[in-house]
């Protein structure tokens, strides 16, 4: 996973409560299974004029002179509602989103962001709109610094705003370490602790295989 | 020595600690793992991608249910575009890794929220994860039950567990009992309606009081299922009796000798009642209505018999009010149940269990759906199914005018394929009224069943209490 640190970027004011990931990615810009081609589909129901088209809604953030190269979301409340589906966090990534700074984030949403190199930071609503207010008047030059190293972000004027992250999610993004080759380092930890288990609540693991039936596509 | 007295969700914590990790986050044992064919097929992919396998299979089950279409003798082929590609690629995988597949036409398929607690593989004080924010539904069966992303259902599927943070805990006491007609669908939108959408942010929240006693089992999913909806990692309710009643003989319930000893271990599952939680909240319920949404967030409820609420008395800010009421053509003042719809839908992981289309089916027995009104009635399950047409229920919502489907997630929200239309108004069981979710453009108002028929047959938003002429 690519390492975050620190960002200086433009950032984009997208202040909606409840901005869910349906909104983030419509279901049907998922179209195959992969966790790649996600893109086009971000916000596809605000950016574009059309269900389905490609055509630019010239008044959606993201498609407005001065956004080009945004690297950082400022959201509103409840950031990544909604469904778990971790393609708006893919599509984020691939747009080129590498941080998004909410009042509070929906925690599945949170999660998916800190698994793939995006940094949540969460900061008071009353903050993102002074920094909404300074990015706006001049967006290609009133970039914003997230610097997760410090814990703090940065506003064009220069003021700075401490934020928090849990231990482990600041750990992974800094390092940016795949949480799976972790674990298994643990490996003796969860074979002792499988042992006991199996001993105490030995219902759990009395389930028998699977069998598959050879099927056929119909 | 006595120890401290603690909370359920601090009983199941403690059940699967393997071991605390440096960075502050727990190292936690999952139980059973469920994948479907949206969020779980790339899961599976990308596992095998990476050389790993899964570490456990027979605890590990996967369902069609999100692309595959409800139509009557459906196959693999969906209206998603592209949708045949994922059922069988998850198909290949599922049968790759040797885990549990409710395929396309097994009897036991059906939306993974109905069919884990009806074959039991959802347990008191289990863990149980799916890349499904629904998963808190489950939880209403005494386990900790959570949504997570597809990148650690990987992690959970290799390694046989999860790293979290342990979340802090809250608990929502009912107070009094609710009217006749009111459901575990108007709590849940009065919860929502009173604490808002980001009420619930980060906690396991434990519901709680003589109400929720007296719910039964479907009606507990119900209710927990809307936890997500209150920004909430999963809801809880402790297992009792008739929880055991529930599972007891089901397909994967532990029997014999080891059904005797997971009983004796879950009947100590419950909050001591001396616990402290992180937040404690009463609810009153004693006077509630049925409850229906009027904006584009779950947290926009108010009485099926109210106004649309002034800015004032909205629980929103500004933007989001005027937004919400643009995007569902209301006006502030404008008495509900004067509204024409175009839709109703029954259906869901909230609301298509077999007590649910019973409830429905009572109201509209006898009576047909209004002129214009497009009705569709989709079981949560092929066993709800197969239930409800040995009752035939089928025949009276057919009779009615409803569609009678195959079970599946359907038009809960638009992959692409059906869709309600632009700015059509539909009053659905579902969970979510988020714009564009049933469809683009389309305005979703979020009620129980019986008011999602009651509406479905006067042809505007109505009280199912205040039909005319029930027989």
């Amino acid at each position: 996973m690519r390492k975050f640190t620190s960002l200086v970027a433009v950032a984009a004011p997208l202040i909606r409560a409840n901005i869910d990931t349906d909104a983030i990615i419509p279901s049907r810009e998922m179209k195959t299974v992969s966790k790649t081609g996600l893109a086009d589909g971000l916000f596809a129901g605000w950016r574009y004029t059309a269900i389905g088209g490609r055509e630019l809604n010239p008044d959606f953030v993201l498609n407005k002179p001065g956004y080009a190269g945004t690297q950082i979301l400022l959201g509103g409340e409840n950031f990544g509602c909604g469904s778990s589906r971790e393609h708006a966090v893919w599509a984020l990534f691939e747009y080129g989103i590498l941080a998004v700074i909410a009042p509070s984030f929906s925690p599945i949403f949170h999660g998916n962001c800190v698994r793939n190199g995006i940094a949540p930071v969460k900061l008071a609503a009353d903050v993102i709109a002074n920094l909404a207010a300074q990015v706006e008047r001049d967006p290609a030059k009133a970039k914003l610094t997230v610097d997760l190293e410090r814990n703090v972000v940065i506003a064009p004027d220069g003021s700075r705003f401490p934020f928090e992250l849990d231990g482990e999610a600041r750990e992974m993004l800094l390092e940016g370490l795949d949480a799976i080759d972790l674990t298994l380092k643990q490996r003796t930890a969860i074979e002792s602790f499988a042992a006991r288990d199996r001993a105490r609540r030995p219902w759990i693991y009395s389930i028998p295989s699977a069998t598959h039936a050879s099927v056929k596509s119909s | 020595m006595k120890s401290d007295p603690s909370t359920l969700f601090d009983k199941i914590w403690a059940q699967h600690l393997v071991a605390e990790m440096p960075g502050g986050a727990s190292l936690i044992a999952i139980d059973r793992i469920f994948l479907h064919e949206r969020t779980g097929s790339i899961a599976l992919k990308s596992l095998r991608e990476s050389g790993r396998s899964v570490a456990d299979p027979r605890r590990v089950f996967c369902t069609m249910d999100h692309i595959v279409d409800t139509f009557p003798g459906r196959g693999d082929d969906t209206r998603m575009p592209g949708g045949k590609a994922f059922i069988v690629e998850t198909r290949e995988a599922a049968q790759a890794s040797g885990i549990h597949l409710f395929d396309v036409r097994d009897p036991d398929q059906g939306i993974v929220h109905v069919i884990s607690p009806e074959l039991a593989i959802v347990l008191p004080g289990a863990t149980v994860v799916c890349p499904d924010s629904h998963t808190c539904t489950q939880g209403a069966m005494g386990a900790f039950a959570w949504g997570i992303g597809s990148t650690e259902a990987e992690h959970a599927l290799a390694t046989g567990t999860l790293r979290i943070t342990r979340p802090r805990t809250m608990r929502i006491q009912f107070q009094g009992r609710p009217r006749a007609g009111v459901t575990a669908k108007d709590l849940s939108l009065a919860v929502l309606s009173r604490f808002g959408s980001v009420g619930g942010n980060g906690y396991v929240v434990e519901y709680a009081g003589e109400a929720i006693r007296a719910l039964e089992i479907e009606a507990r999913l119900t209710l927990c299922n809307m936890a997500t909806e209150f920004s909430a990692v999963s809801g809880l309710i402790a297992a009792d009796d008739k929880t055991f009643d529930y599972l007891s003989g089901r397909r994967f319930a532990p029997k014999g000798a080891e059904w005797d000893a997971a009983l004796a271990d879950w009947r100590s599952l419950r909050s001591d009642d001396e616990a402290r939680f992180d937040s404690d909240l009463s609810v009153d319920i004693a006077d509630l209505g049925p409850m229906i949404t009027w904006g584009t967030s779950p947290q926009h409820a108010i009485p099926v018999s109210a106004h649309v609420p002034t800015l004032e008395h909205s629980g929103t800010t500004r933007e989001s009010y005027d937004r919400a009421l643009a995007y569902m053509g209301l006006a502030p003042g404008t008495v509900l149940t004067d509204l024409p719809i175009d839709a109703a839908f029954i259906g869901s992981c909230t609301n298509s269990r077999i007590s649910d289309l019973r409830r429905a089916a009572a109201i509209v027995r006898g009576r047909h759906v209004a002129p214009g009104v497009k009705a569709i009635c989709v079981p949560g399950s092929m066993s709800v199914k197969r239930q409800a047409e040995s009752e035939g229920l089928d025949k009276i919502f057919l009779a009615a005018g409803f569609e009678w489907r195959e079970s599946g997630c359907s038009m809960c929200f638009f992959s692409g394929g059906e869709s309600f239309g632009k700015q059509q108004r539909v009053v659905s069981s579902t969970n979510r009224n988020f714009e564009s979710r049933q469809g683009p453009e389309t305005r979703t108002h979020i009620a129980s069943p019986e008011t999602v028929a009651a509406s479905a047959i006067v042809g505007r938003i109505a009280d199912a209490s205040r039909l005319p002429g029930v027989r």
